[in-house]
């Protein structure tokens, strides 16, 4: 049971997780897609968090992964909230429209 | 009394304070009282100068020494206000206060009208007291203090009608070209103070000259001739004589006392005082006895060819005091000072007549415009006539007695430097009897309607002036030998003390000097009263020669191109570095950063997609460094 599943495989998997939420941040307009491509990649941190607590036999990165999980639940609130609030104002969440902070 | 003496110099400057203070304050007090408070001070001081004097002659010949010590100065360095009373500064503090005085009963009359009565006093006072600070000073720091407050005082006074730029640029040329000369002098003193085992009293200094002489001559030589090179610009010789036919832009009385009886002729003074130390460095003496030669010729040469009253006089004292050095620079002091005696009073006779002409004219200043002055001011030309032929050196006038020893002297010295001072004579005798010619005689080329004699205030002041300078020459003799003691002889001089073996040579000398004088005053009246017309074809033939003349041999100009524009050069140069340089480093950090914010800036789009795939790039730089 315990190398059922190689730690390189859940690498893998987890890397091509984040590259998939790295694309979907750079690429989409939604604020809501690119916030859930934000959850993707913090999910495939936590991939690896868990798959080298048990690669490794040490509880650091389950520690780990819960930490992640608590504050992407805390982001998810936070950000949920301000996209509800501009979506409110503006009647679209497309981030390109929203550029009126900067210099 | 003589514990008093103190009380001299400060009687004077309680003048100066009361009249300055209540001035300041705001208080327009009566002109009556002002002029009481200030003649009054300076009539006192005058007082005590005679009684101290009267003191002093009643003490045996060689004790006559008094050192009264009034407070701690700076105890560090031994210094106290001192103040030193011997038969030469008790000459001096007669001619000082006597003229002085004079010179104050003048000005009452002269300034009347004047906004700033109470400031002309108040400077005065100030004046008197520095003067008297200087004569009296009994260590060299404190002659120096009277020698900066005359200074401060005479730049005040030149710039008296500040409002005029031209007499707020002569104040401060006055005053800078004086700098130069205190510098030297500065660091002549300085120089004394270490050679001579930690002194700056003049009687020690004096009494170790010798010694140090012995073992270190050079030093002795660089001190005297630094002390000398103060004496220059306070004394206007040459180079620095510059400042004073500007100083002529200041009231009339002014130039009467300050440049021509008593601050020019300071450094006269303080190298008489100090002349047991210059007898010690021939060479010195030597220099001194050429630059009063060649700036007694040199002013003299000037004065043929001006036509601003003042100006005339103003070169005419220079010359003057060039003929006192040549006397200083041959070891005959005493000669020096009779000379600075007889001049103080002739000279402020010559001003003081200048001025009450010129109040006469309401302020012309120049002869072409005046002439035939005679009829309307008698008394005037009786009194300016007599300072005339005292300065001309008409045979038995004070200038005739204290001219013929000064050239004496010399001739025993160096048959070379007689002749300069004997051609010298000569000018004196023929621009004073132009100056007389074009003031006084011949026809009126005035527009004012009847000018007429000043008050009586100011002929008091011409009139006892006139008898001094007649009769003053009678007291050589005495003067002389009150002065012996004081002064040293010079090892070179061929004058033996008492005897006088050459009676053959100073008689001839003697009427040559009488024909010098009474021929230059013929040459004058035949060129400017008899032939009016000859000056200007002369003038015109010799044309350039005349221009270079008038022009006071361009000596400003040629100061103005090999000194001032360098050192504007300079000033541009310095202050383009600070201005590029400096400046350029300070705005040069702020422009910096701005530029490098304006590049930042790009990155900030506001795009939120932008700020990602800067993070992207940043995560993966980061990556990139760790782990290769």
């Amino acid at each position: 049971m315990a190398d059922a599943v190689p730690f390189g495989s859940i690498v893998l998997v987890s890397a091509v997780l984040f590259v998939m939420g790295i694309l979907g941040v750079m690429i989409r307009r939604s604020a809501l897609v690119i916030f859930m491509s934000i959850e993707l990649m913090l999910n495939a941190a936590n991939l690896v968090f868990v798959g080298a607590a048990r690669s490794t036999g040490s509880m650091d990165g389950q520690m780990f992964a819960f930490f992640v999980m608590a504050v992407a639940a805390a982001e998810a609130a936070v950000g949920l909230a301000i996209i509800i609030a501009i979506f409110r104002r503006r009647r679209s969440t497309d981030v390109d429209l929203m550029s009126a902070l900067k210099w | 009394m003589v514990s008093m003496l103190w009380l001299i110099p400060v009687l004077p400057l309680l003048g100066f304070v009361v009249l300055g203070a209540l001035g300041l304050a705001g208080l327009r007090l009566p002109r009556a009282l002002v002029s009481s408070v200030a003649c009054g001070s300076v009539a006192l001081a005058f007082a005590l100068s005679v009684s101290c004097v009267a003191t002093l002659a009643g003490m045996p010949e060689h004790h006559r020494q008094i050192v009264v010590t009034a407070a701690d100065w700076i105890p560090p360095l031994g210094l106290s206000w001192s103040f030193l009373l011997d038969p030469l500064s008790s000459v001096m503090i007669l001619v000082v206060t006597g003229v002085g005085l004079l010179i104050h009963i003048y000005s009452i009359g002269y300034m009347w009208e004047d906004e700033g009565y109470w400031r002309y006093f108040a400077y005065l006072n100030l004046f008197m007291a520095m003067m008297l600070t200087l004569v009296l000073g009994a260590s060299l720091p404190l002659l120096f203090v009277g020698w900066e407050g005359v200074g401060l005082c005479s730049y005040l006074l030149i710039g008296f009608y500040y409002t005029k730029t031209d007499c707020a640029d002569a104040g401060r040329k006055a005053f800078i070209v004086n700098r130069i000369g205190d510098a030297l002098f500065v660091t002549g003193m300085l120089l004394a103070y270490v050679t001579f085992g930690n002194a700056f009293g003049i009687i020690e200094i004096l009494q170790r000259g010798p010694d140090v002489a012995a073992t270190s001559p050079g030093v002795v030589l660089a001190i005297t001739l630094l002390l000398f090179g103060g004496a220059c610009g306070k004394s206007a010789q040459l180079p620095l004589y510059v400042w004073l036919p500007d100083a002529m832009a200041g009231p009339t009385p002014v130039s009467a006392l300050i440049h021509a009886a008593t601050m020019v002729t300071a450094g006269v003074y303080m190298v008489c005082r100090m002349s047991p130390l210059y007898v010690l460095a021939p060479a010195t003496l030597a220099t001194i006895a050429a630059i009063g030669a060649l700036t007694a010729l040199m002013a003299a040469l000037i004065a043929m060819a001006q036509d601003d009253i003042k100006k005339v006089l103003a070169y005419s004292t220079i010359s003057q005091l060039g003929y006192m050095f040549l006397a200083a620079g041959v070891g005959a002091f005493g000669s020096a000072i009779f000379h600075l005696t007889t001049h103080a009073f002739f000279k402020a006779l010559l001003f003081l007549g200048s001025g009450a002409v010129i109040h006469a004219l309401h302020g012309e200043q120049d002869m072409q415009k005046m002439g035939g002055l005679r009829r309307h001011l008698p008394k005037t030309f009786l009194a300016f006539a007599a300072g005339w032929i005292a300065i001309a050196g008409v045979p038995l006038t004070s200038g005739f007695f204290s001219k013929d020893e000064i050239l004496y002297k010399v001739f025993l010295s160096s048959p070379g430097l007689w002749a300069a001072g004997f051609v010298g004579a000569i000018m004196t005798a023929i621009y004073m009897t132009r100056l007389m010619s074009l003031t006084f005689l011949g026809p009126s080329r005035t527009h004012h309607e009847r000018p007429h004699d000043a008050p009586p205030t100011m002929m008091i002041a011409l009139g006892t002036l006139a008898v001094l300078s007649l009769t003053a020459g009678f007291g050589a003799g005495p003067l002389e030998r009150w002065l012996e003691p004081v002064l040293a002889a010079s090892p070179d001089t061929v004058v033996p003390r008492g005897a006088e073996p050459h009676e053959g040579p100073e008689m001839l000398l003697m009427i040559l000097s009488s024909l010098a004088a009474l021929g230059g005053i013929g040459l004058g009246y035949y060129l400017w009263v008899t032939r009016p017309g000859l000056p200007d074809r002369i003038a015109s033939r010799l044309s350039g020669l005349y221009r270079a003349v008038k022009g006071k041999l361009y000596v400003d100009e040629f100061y103005d191109a090999v000194i001032l524009q360098p050192f504007y050069a300079l000033c541009r140069f310095l202050s383009g570095l600070d201005l590029k340089a400096v400046d350029g480093l300070v705005n040069g950090t702020g422009a910096a950063l701005e530029t490098s914010g304006h590049v930042l800036k790009l990155f900030h789009s506001g795009f939120v997609r932008n700020y990602a795939l800067l993070y992207l790039v940043g995560a993966a730089a980061i990556v990139w460094y760790l782990v290769l």
